[in-house]
C-alpha cells in the first residue's frame, strides 16, 4: 500500500491516486509528419523500467492534479514528486 | 469424567467461571479463559483431529496458531467457521466444535485405510498416475475431491457484521510479551502514539508459560503503566497478519468469537488498516518439533505448549512424559512438570554435553538424563503409548547401542526456536540463518521497522526488556518524540550472537528403511520420505520441495514444519541450511475472515456506490425498473400494471413519437470548461472543429484515444466566449474529466482551461415530442420557444416551473427536443411540475429502453454498445464529422493501413426479412449461412429492436466492408445454429432528412 | 527412461521409491546450442519441447534465472478457457485447449486439466449483449459455448448468489464446458521432464545478463553462468520481457504490472466450476485440496515487485463474498503476486524481431497459463521455420505500426 507525496497536498493513501504511466512522453508536435512506425514509437512503445522509473500520477481523489514522481518498481518507494512542466530531477536541462 | 488433568490451583483461567461447552457432541467443562485445547487437554482428551492424507490420528502440538493438527468445525449453521484451532478458539458456554476430515468419527475413520495404501502414495503420486484411460480423470478426480479439504463452509448467510479502521500510530508494537510491552512503554512514555497489537487475549506472550513470580509481577505493573497512557492503546486478540509497503499493516482483530452470544451491535472482528511510522516486531519465537517416528502421534507436544498448559491453564497434558530435546528450554518445562506433578520418566538430550543451572533439581526428582541420546519413534495410535530412545552414533547420523522403551502418555518435544520473522520478510526484508542459534533471524531492514526480544533471537527475558526498552525509545524518537539519540545498529541489536539456548542443532533423528513414518508437516502429511524423494527426483529447489510434497501448505503455513524440510533438504543435497534458504514468508501471517477483509463494503448497498439522480424517488413510485450504467440506477422502463416489457416500451415510443416524453438524463456526464483556451482545447479533443461555433450554440463531437478509435461522445455548448458545457456519456464521463485534466496538466500546462465535473450538480430532464413545445410554453418564463429564435442545437438560459434552468434543444430521439438542466436540488420538484402541466398532452416518462429504440431509429450510436474500442469515425459512417485541417488527439493513427483497409467493420442498419424477428444482440454475421466450423464471420448486431413507430423490428450492425454493400443479404445466426437472412441497410430508419427535430 | 504410471508406482513401492530417476537433469550450460530459450517458465519449456517433439531439434537450452515454474506458471489462477471473442484468439487458444486436452497423457504427467467448466458472468444489460456476441463467435468458430440463464447457472453453482437485488445482479453467463482448471506446477514440470527426455538442457539458476548480436543477427547470450552461443534465441520471459528487449536494443509495447492472487483455508468441496466475474473483479474456483482460488484484477501502476496493493485484495475478497455469501466466514490463508506484461490490446506478441534469430513471445497479460501448450507449439513454429504459424501471424509486433490491434479489452473478457 504505497503512500504517496502529492506535490500538492502532502503524504496521501495510495488509494486516493491513480497512476498514469511513463512520465515525459512529449506528443508530437507534428503527428501528420511521422512515419507510423515512429508514430507507434510514441503510441505504444514504453521503457517499462524495473528499477527507478519517472511516471505520471494523478490524484484523482484529492486535488485532482497530475504531478511526476520518481518511483522504484521494484521496491515500489517513491523519490521525488515534482509538478508537471518542472524538469525532472538531475536533469540538466 | 471431568477435567482430570486440571491441577487444583494456578493458572490464569477464572475458576469462578465454569463454562460448558459440547466437543463432537460430548458436554465438557472448562473454564472461562481456557482454549478449546486447554479445555479438551484438562479432561484428558488428545485425539481432535485426523490427518489430511493418511487419515492419522493427531492431537494438540501447540498451543497458539502454529498448531497444524488440531483443527475443528466451530460452531453450527450460520455461525459455523471452517479449521478453527483449537489452540486458538477459546470457549464460551455453549460452544459447539467438531472434528474434522473424519468420518464417521475420529475415533473411527474410515479413511484411515489410505494408510495401507501409503507405499505407493508418497509425495506427488498423482502426477504420476490417473493419466490412462484420458477420458477418466475427471472420474479419478472426483474421488480425489471427496477427500478434499477440512471444514465446511455452511450454507447460510453470515449474520456477522465486520468493520474497519484506518489507523496511524508513530509506534506500532506487534507482540506483547516481555519485549514488546517494554517497548511499547519506553515508546509511549515519550508521548508518542502507540499501538500494541497481540494475537492471544492476555497479554504477557512467553510469560503467560513462566514460573518466575518477580516475571509475573513485571507483567502485572508494566500493563498497569500501560493502561495508563492514553497514547497507548493495546489491542488483544489482534493478529497482524499483513506487512505491505510503506509501513502500512493489517491488523485482525477478533471482537467476539469468545463470547457466548454474539452480540447484535457488535462487529465480530475489527481490521485495522495501519500506518506506523515506525513498527517494532516482538513476534517472539515458535519452538520446532524434532523428526522422529511417529512424531505425530496424540500426546506429542512442543516443551513450550507443556509449560503453557501448565502455567496459563492449570492444565497437565498427560501423567508420565519424557522430554526430548536439542537445547536447554526445554529443561524449564522439565521443571513445570515436576511443579504440576506429572511423572517425568527421561530427559532425552542429544547433546553429549549438557550443563545447566537446572540439570541436578531435575535429576533429583528422580528423572533419567538420557545425554547423546535421541527418540528414534513413539508407540502408540491414538495417543502415545511410550518411546522408544537409543543413543546416538559420534557424529549422529545413526543410533548406536541398545534400544530402551519408555512407558509414558506425553512426549515433549524442543527442537529450538525459529523467531517469528513472517512480518519481517513480509516487509522486504531478508531472513538469515544464525548459525549459533540454528535459526533464521531478521536480516537487514528495507522499511522502518526492527525486530526484538526472540523474534531477534535474543531468548533471554533480562536481555528482552532490555533490548525493547531501549528500541522503545529509539523507535519513538526516529518518529519525532522523546529526546534520546537515536541508536545505532550496533547498539540496538539485542544478543542473538549468545546462545543463550546452547542448542546443537538437530533436525531428523536417523532412520532407516523399516522406520516408522517420521513427519516433518503435519497437516498435510509430508515425512522425511518425502522430502528425500523430492530431492532425488530433481525438486531441488526449497520451493519445487514445498510445492511437490505441500510442506508448508497447510492453514498452519508451516510455522512448525518448514524449518525441519529445510533442514532435511539440506542434508540431503549436502548443503548449508542458509544456501537452501527459505520459502517466501506471504501474507497472511495466520487465515482472516473473508467477511473481515471485506468489511462492510458488500450488499445491495455498499459493495459499490449507487448513484442515484434526484428524480429517483418519482420513478420508484412509478413503478420503474431500473438499469445499472456505471454506478448509476437508470429507470429502464416504466411497466403499467400487467404490461409487458415490450408493451411499455412500445408504448413509450409511441408516446415520444406522438404526443411527448420525458427522459431522467441526470446520468449523463456534464464538465465545464472554461478559459481562453477552451476552444483550442476542444478542437484537440474532438475530431471537429469548435471555432466556429457561436456562443447560444451546440454542437456533437466525436472524441478519439490517441489509438483513433471512439472513445465517447456528446454534446457540447458553447454558453460564452470562454466557457463551454460538455456532455458524455454515464458511464464515460469519469474517464473523460481525468483524459483531459491529463492532456490539459502534462501535456499543455501553458493553455489556461479548467474543468469542473457538475454531473451532481444538475438535474436534466429530456422533453421529447411533437408536444415538447407546448408543454414547455406552459411552464417556461424569460424564454421565447419558437424555431426560429431558439432553433435545434441551440441552448438559452430561463425559468422552467419557477427554477432557473438551462434548456438546450438538442435531441436524441429524433424528435421536437428540450433538454431542461436545473439545480438537482430543484429536479424532483422541476419534475412533477412537468407531469402536472403535461398531463393533457399525454405527458409519458420513458426509460433508457424507450431511448435505445427511438435513437436506433434515427441510426445514431451509442458509444460502448455500437462501439467497442476498434472502431473509427470512418467506420460509423462519420467522416462528416472528422477535420483534415486541424490535428486532434487520435488523428494520426487513422491513416495507418489498417484503418484505411476497405473491408474494415463498417456500421450500418439490417433489416430481417421477417419483419416480426427481433435479432438477438450481439449476433453474428455470416455471408452464408453454415454447418461447417469455423465459419467465417463478417460482423454483428450491435443493436436490436422492435420499432412500434415503423411496425418492423429494426437492428443496427458493423459489417465488413458494409458501407459498400447496401442492399446485400446477408445472415444473422443464432446460438441454436438457425440462420436469420437480412438486408444490410442504411442506419437511419426514421426520418432520413431528420425534419422531425427542426420543427 | 520408464514412464509414469500406477504400475511404476507399485514398482517403485518395492523399491521405496529410491529409484525414481530425476524428472529433469542439471547439466552444466555447453558452450553452444542451436537454439535457446530464455525463461524456464511453462510457456518456455512448452516451446523447446514442441522444438523437440515437433520439429525434431534437441540441441537446445532453456535458461531460467530461478527455478522453473517459478514466475507466472506457478502463480496463477490457473484457470484454462478459449472462449475468446476475436477469431485469432479464439484459434489459438483453441489450438491451446486441444492441446490441454491430451496434454498429460501427450507429456506422460498429469497435468490434472480438469474440464469442470467456465462460466464467465454478466452484470449488466451490455455484459450480456457482449456474452452473446462472444458465445455466438465461439460456436462460429468451432468452440463450444452456451448462454445461460441466472437460474441454469444456479443449478450449476448453487452457492452463488443470483438475487436481483444485488448490487450487480448476475443476469446471466457464457458457460465453456470444455473450459477447467490445471495444476500450475505440474505443467512446468511436465514440459521440463518430457523436454529432457528428448535432449534439452533446463539451466536453472542462468540468468540472462546480455544479448549477443552481430551486424543484426542474434549470436547467443551472456549469463550467469558464463556465454552461451546459439544462432536463434526465443525469449518467453513474463515479467521481464522488456528488461531482456532492453538487452537487444528493441523497444516493447509492454507495461509489467502486479497481478494478485489468494487463496482461502481447505474446505470441503462446495463450487465445481471456474467463476469468473469482469465487472465485480473476481475469479475464482476451488482447487483438488479445497483452497478455494481466487484471482484479482490487475494493480494500477507498473510493478516488478511480485507484489500488489492490499486495496486490491480488499475489493477482491468484496467481490467474492458478494457473488458467494456463504464464503464470508471462511478464512484468506495466503495472498502472492506475479508480474504480468501487458500489451495495449491485451492481446500477446509471438513474433520475430527487429534483430535476425530473436524471436519474442511476450504480453500475454492475464490470461497467460492456459495458452501455455498452443503458445508453445506456435512459438516453436516460429522459431524453427524463421516464420510464423498462420494461428500466431497477426499476434506480431508490426500491428502496433499498422494499428491492427486485437483488442481484447472491449467486449471479450481478458482476465485471465
Amino acid at each position: 500500500m504505497l503512500l504517496i507525496n502529492c506535490p500538492w497536498c502532502g503524504l496521501r493513501e495510495e488509494t486516493e491516486f491513480s497512476c498514469g504511466g511513463e512520465a515525459h512522453i512529449v506528443r508530437p508536435l507534428q503527428p501528420e509528419a511521422l512515419t507510423d512506425e515512429q508514430w507507434a514509437d510514441y503510441l505504444f512503445m514504453r521503457k517499462n523500467i524495473k528499477g527507478d522509473q519517472r511516471e505520471q500520477w494523478y490524484h484523482s481523489g484529492g486535488c485532482r492534479r497530475w504531478f511526476n514522481a520518481e518511483r522504484n518498481t521494484v521496491t515500489y518507494k517513491f523519490g521525488v514528486t515534482y509538478k508537471p512542466g518542472d524538469p525532472a530531477p538531475g536533469d540538466d536541462s | 469424567m471431568s477435567e482430570t488433568n486440571r491441577l487444583p490451583s494456578g493458572g490464569r483461567i477464572d475458576r469462578s467461571r465454569p463454562v460448558t461447552f459440547k466437543f463432537n457432541g460430548e458436554i465438557l467443562t472448562g473454564y472461562a479463559g481456557d482454549t478449546v485445547a486447554s479445555a479438551l487437554l484438562a479432561n484428558n482428551i488428545h485425539l481432535v483431529a485426523r490427518s489430511f492424507k493418511y487419515h492419522r490420528p493427531r492431537g494438540i502440538m501447540g498451543s497458539g496458531p502454529e498448531e497444524p493438527c488440531a483443527m475443528l468445525q466451530v460452531g453450527w449453521g450460520a455461525n459455523a467457521v471452517p479449521n478453527g484451532k483449537a489452540t486458538q478458539v477459546e470457549i464460551y458456554e455453549g460452544l459447539e466444535v467438531s472434528s474434522v476430515n473424519a468420518w464417521p468419527s475420529v475415533k473411527f475413520d474410515v479413511s484411515a485405510v489410505n494408510e495401507i495404501f501409503s507405499a505407493i502414495i508418497p509425495a506427488g503420486f498423482y502426477y504420476k498416475t490417473f493419466m490412462y484411460p484420458q477420458k477418466w480423470w475427471m472420474f479419478y478426480e472426483k474421488w480425489i475431491r471427496k477427500a478434499a479439504g477440512f471444514g465446511v463452509a455452511e450454507s447460510e448467510t453470515d449474520p456477522d457484521r465486520y468493520e474497519k479502521v484506518n489507523a496511524w500510530c508513530d509506534v506500532l508494537v506487534v507482540g506483547g510479551g516481555p519485549a514488546g510491552l517494554s517497548t511499547a512503554l519506553s515508546a509511549a512514555k515519550t508521548g508518542a502514539r502507540v499501538v500494541l497489537a497481540d494475537e492471544k487475549g492476555e497479554l504477557g506472550g512467553g510469560l503467560l508459560r513462566c514460573r518466575d513470580e518477580s516475571r509475573k509481577k513485571w507483567l502485572v505493573d508494566t500493563l498497569a503503566q500501560l493502561s495508563e497512557l492514553p497514547n497507548c492503546r493495546l489491542l488483544r486478540r489482534t493478529t497482524a497478519v499483513g506487512y505491505y509497503d510503506a509501513n502500512f499493516l493489517v491488523l485482525n482483530e477478533r471482537l467476539t468469537d469468545h463470547l457466548s452470544a454474539s452480540v447484535a451491535s457488535q462487529s465480530r472482528e475489527r481490521l485495522w488498516r495501519t500506518r506506523a511510522k515506525q513498527v517494532v516486531l516482538a513476534t517472539g519465537a515458535i519452538e520446532r518439533p524434532i523428526v522422529f517416528g511417529n512424531n505425530d502421534v496424540p500426546g506429542v507436544m512442543l516443551c513450550s505448549a507443556v509449560s503453557e498448559y501448565i502455567h496459563r491453564f492449570a492444565v497437565k497434558p498427560g501423567s508420565r512424559s519424557v522430554i526430548f530435546t536439542n537445547n536447554d528450554s526445554a529443561y524449564l518445562t522439565a521443571l513445570d512438570m515436576i511443579m504440576a506433578g506429572i511423572q517425568l520418566i527421561a530427559v532425552v538430550d542429544v547433546r553429549k554435553d549438557v550443563s545447566n543451572e537446572w540439570i541436578e533439581e531435575i535429576r533429583s526428582h528422580g528423572v533419567e538424563l538420557k545425554f547423546g541420546f535421541a527418540v528414534k519413534s513413539a508407540n502408540g495410535r491414538a495417543r502415545v503409548r511410550g518411546v522408544k530412545v537409543q543413543a546416538l552414533s559420534v557424529d549422529g547420523t545413526s543410533f548406536t547401542g541398545s534400544k530402551m522403551t519408555f512407558n509414558c502418555n506425553l512426549i515433549a518435544v524442543s527442537g529450538g526456536w525459529s523467531p517469528a520473522v513472517h512480518l519481517h520478510a513480509q516487509s522486504g526484508g531478508k531472513p538469515v540463518f544464525d548459525p549459533i542459534n540454528a535459526c533464521f533471524v531478521p536480516g537487514d531492514s528495507s522499511q522502518n521497522e526492527e525486530s526484538v526480544g526472540a523474534a531477534n533471537a535474543c531468548f533471554s527475558y533480562e536481555q528482552a526488556v532490555e533490548d525493547g526498552t531501549r528500541i522503545g525509545t529509539a523507535a519513538a524518537t526516529q518518529s519525532g518524540f522523546g529526546d534520546v539519540e537515536v541508536l545505532n545498529e550496533e547498539q540496538a541489536i539485542g544478543d542473538s550472537a549468545q546462545n543463550s539456548l546452547a542448542i546443537q542443532p538437530f533436525w531428523r533423528v536417523p532412520s532407516s528403511d523399516s522406520s516408522r513414518k517420521q513427519f516433518v508437516d503435519f497437516q498435510n502429511d509430508t515425512t522425511a520420505k518425502d522430502i528425500e524423494l523430492a530431492a532425488r527426483e530433481g525438486y531441488r529447489s526449497i520451493e519445487h520441495l514445498k510445492r511437490y510434497t505441500l510442506l508448508g501448505f497447510g492453514t498452519d503455513q508451516g510455522k512448525l514444519g518448514n524449518i525441519n524440510g529445510m533442514a532435511i533438504l539440506s542434508q540431503e543435497l549436502n548443503q548449508d541450511l542458509a544456501d537452501t534458504g527459505t520459502t517466501t514468508f506471504r501474507p497472511l501471517y495466520t487465515p482472516v475472515t473473508f467477511g473481515a477483509i471485506a468489511g462492510r463494503e458488500v450488499g445491495p448497498d455498499f459493495f459499490d456506490t449507487v448513484r442515484k439522480t434526484a428524480m429517483h424517488s418519482w420513478h420508484v413510485k412509478h413503478s420503474a425498473l431500473f438499469e445499472n450504467v456505471g454506478q448509476w440506477k437508470r429507470p429502464w422502463y416504466y411497466p403499467q400494471t400487467g404490461e409487458s416489457m415490450v408493451e411499455a416500451v412500445n408504448r413509450e415510443c409511441m408516446a415520444v413519437r406522438k404526443q411527448v416524453g420525458v427522459l431522467d438524463a441526470s446520468t449523463l456526464g456534464k464538465i465545464e470548461i472554461f478559459g481562453p483556451d477552451s476552444t483550442e482545447f476542444l478542437n484537440y479533443m474532438y475530431t471537429n472543429a469548435w471555432n466556429t461555433l457561436k456562443t447560444g450554440n451546440c454542437r456533437y463531437g466525436l472524441m478519439l484515444g490517441e489509438n483513433g478509435m471512439v472513445m465517447d461522445d456528446g454534446v457540447t455548448s458553447k454558453l460564452g466566449d470562454n466557457h463551454y458545457y460538455m456532455t458524455t456519456t454515464t458511464g464515460g464521463a469519469a474517464h473523460v474529466l481525468s483524459w483531459m485534466e491529463q492532456w490539459r496538466q502534462t501535456e499543455w500546462p501553458h493553455m489556461k482551461v479548467y474543468f469542473t465535473s457538475v454531473t451532481d450538480q444538475w438535474a436534466v430532464a429530456s422533453v421529447s415530442g411533437p408536444k415538447a413545445r407546448d408543454l414547455l410554453e406552459k411552464v417556461t418564463a424569460g424564454i421565447s420557444l419558437s424555431d426560429s429564435e431558439f432553433p435545434f442545437m441551440s441552448f438559452k438560459e430561463g425559468t422552467v416551473c419557477g427554477v432557473a434552468a438551462r434548456i438546450f434543444r438538442i435531441s436524441f430521439s429524433g424528435e421536437l427536443s428540450y433538454e431542461i438542466n436545473v439545480d438537482a436540488d430543484y429536479g424532483l420538484h422541476v419534475w412533477r411540475e412537468l407531469f402536472e402541466a403535461g398531463r393533457e398532452f399525454g405527458i409519458t416518462p420513458y426509460g433508457t429502453e424507450t431511448m435505445h429504440v427511438l435513437r436506433a431509429e434515427k441510426g445514431f450510436i451509442i458509444v460502448g454498445q455500437d462501439t467497442d474500442g476498434s472502431v473509427t469515425p470512418d467506420d460509423l459512417g462519420m467522416n462528416w464529422i472528422v477535420s483534415k485541417k486541424k490535428d486532434f488527439l487520435g488523428k494520426r493513427s487513422l491513416s495507418r493501413s489498417d484503418c484505411v483497409r476497405p473491408d474494415r467493420k463498417q456500421f450500418v442498419g439490417l433489416l430481417t426479412e421477417d419483419p416480426d424477428v427481433v435479432l438477438p444482440e450481439g449476433a453474428q454475421l455470416v455471408d452464408e449461412p453454415t454447418n461447417s466450423y469455423p465459419a467465417p464471420m463478417i460482423g454483428h448486431v450491435t443493436s436490436s429492436y422492435w420499432s412500434a413507430t415503423l411496425g418492423r423490428s429494426i437492428a443496427l450492425a458493423v459489417v465488413k466492408g458494409g458501407h459498400s454493400r447496401l442492399g446485400a443479404k446477408i445472415y444473422s445466426t443464432l446460438m441454436s445454429g438457425e440462420s436469420i437472412p437480412v438486408t444490410i441497410s442504411n442506419p437511419v430508419f426514421y426520418d432520413a432528412q431528420g425534419e422531425r427535430q427542426h420543427v | 527412461m520408464k514412464g509414469y504410471s500406477i504400475f511404476s508406482l507399485a514398482r517403485h513401492a518395492v523399491g521405496r521409491h529410491k529409484n525414481w530417476p530425476r524428472a529433469w537433469r542439471d547439466p552444466e550450460p555447453r558452450p553452444a546450442y542451436d537454439i535457446i530459450i530464455i525463461g524456464g517458465g511453462g510457456h518456455g519449456l512448452a516451446t523447446a519441447y514442441y522444438l523437440a517433439s515437433e520439429h525434431g531439434l534437441s540441441n537446445i537450452a532453456v535458461v531460467e534465472k530461478g527455478w522453473i515454474g517459478g514466475g507466472n506458471t506457478g502463480r496463477n489462477t490457473t484457470i484454462v478457457r478459449s472462449n475468446y471473442l476475436w477469431d485469432e484468439s479464439a484459434h489459438i487458444y483453441e489450438k491451446s485447449l486441444v492441446l490441454w486436452e491430451s496434454l498429460s497423457q501427450e507429456l506422460n504427467f498429469n497435468v490434472m486439466f480438469s474440464q469442470r467448466g467456465v462460466l464467465n458472468l454478466a452484470h449488466t444489460l451490455q455484459d450480456m449483449r457482449d456474452v452473446y456476441r462472444r458465445s455466438n463467435a465461439n460456436r462460429l468458430n468451432g468452440i463450444d459455448s452456451e448462454v445461460l440463464t441466472p437460474e441454469q447457472i444456479k443449478q450449476i453453482v448453487p452457492i452463488i448468489n443470483t438475487s436481483p437485488d444485488a448490487r450487480h445482479p448476475i443476469l446471466g453467463a457464457s458457460f465453456q464446458p470444455r473450459g477447467g482448471v490445471a495444476r500450475h506446477d505440474a505443467v512446468a514440470w511436465g514440459f521440463a521432464r518430457a523436454a529432457d527426455r528428448r535432449g534439452v538442457d533446463i539451466l536453472q539458476n542462468c540468468e540472462v545478463t546480455g544479448i549477443i548480436r552481430e551486424n543484426g543477427h542474434v549470436k547467443g547470450i551472456e549469463t550467469t553462468r558464463g556465454q552461451i552461443m546459439a544462432n536463434k534465441v526465443g525469449v518467453v520471459a513474463a515479467g521481464h520481457s522488456s528488461v531482456i528487449a532492453n538487452m537487444a536494443g528493441i523497444r516493447m509495447p509492454i507495461e509489467s504490472r502486479p497481478l494478485q492472487a489468494l487463496v482461502s483455508e481447505p474446505i470441503k468441496p462446495v463450487l465445481h466450476t471456474v467463476v469468473m466475474s469482469n465487472t465485480v473483479h473476481g475469479y475464482i474456483s476451488q482447487s483438488d485440496k479445497g483452497e478455494l482460488v481466487i484471482g484479482a484484477g490487475v494493480d494500477g501502476y507498473l510493478g516488478y515487485g511480485q507484489r500488489g496493493s492490499f486495496s486490491t485484495i480488499e475489493h477482491n475478497v468484496a467481490a467474492i463474498v458478494e457473488l458467494f455469501p456463504i464464503f464470508s466466514r471462511v478464512r484468506m490463508m495466503r495472498q502472492w503476486g506475479g508480474i504480468v506484461d501487458v500489451c495495449p490490446d491485451a492481446s500477446p506478441i509471438i513474433s520475430k524481431t527487429p534483430v535476425k534469430g530473436l524471436y519474442f513471445n511476450c504480453g500475454w497479460g492475464t490470461g497467460g497459463f492456459k495458452a501455455t501448450p498452443g503458445s508453445g507449439w506456435v512459438f516453436a513454429h516460429t522459431i524453427a521455420n524463421d516464420e510464423p504459424h498462420p494461428l500466431n501471424a497477426p499476434f506480431n509486433l508490426e500491428r502496433f505500426v499498422s494499428g491492427a490491434l486485437i483488442d481484447e479489452h472491449g467486449a471479450a473478457g481478458v482476465a485471465h
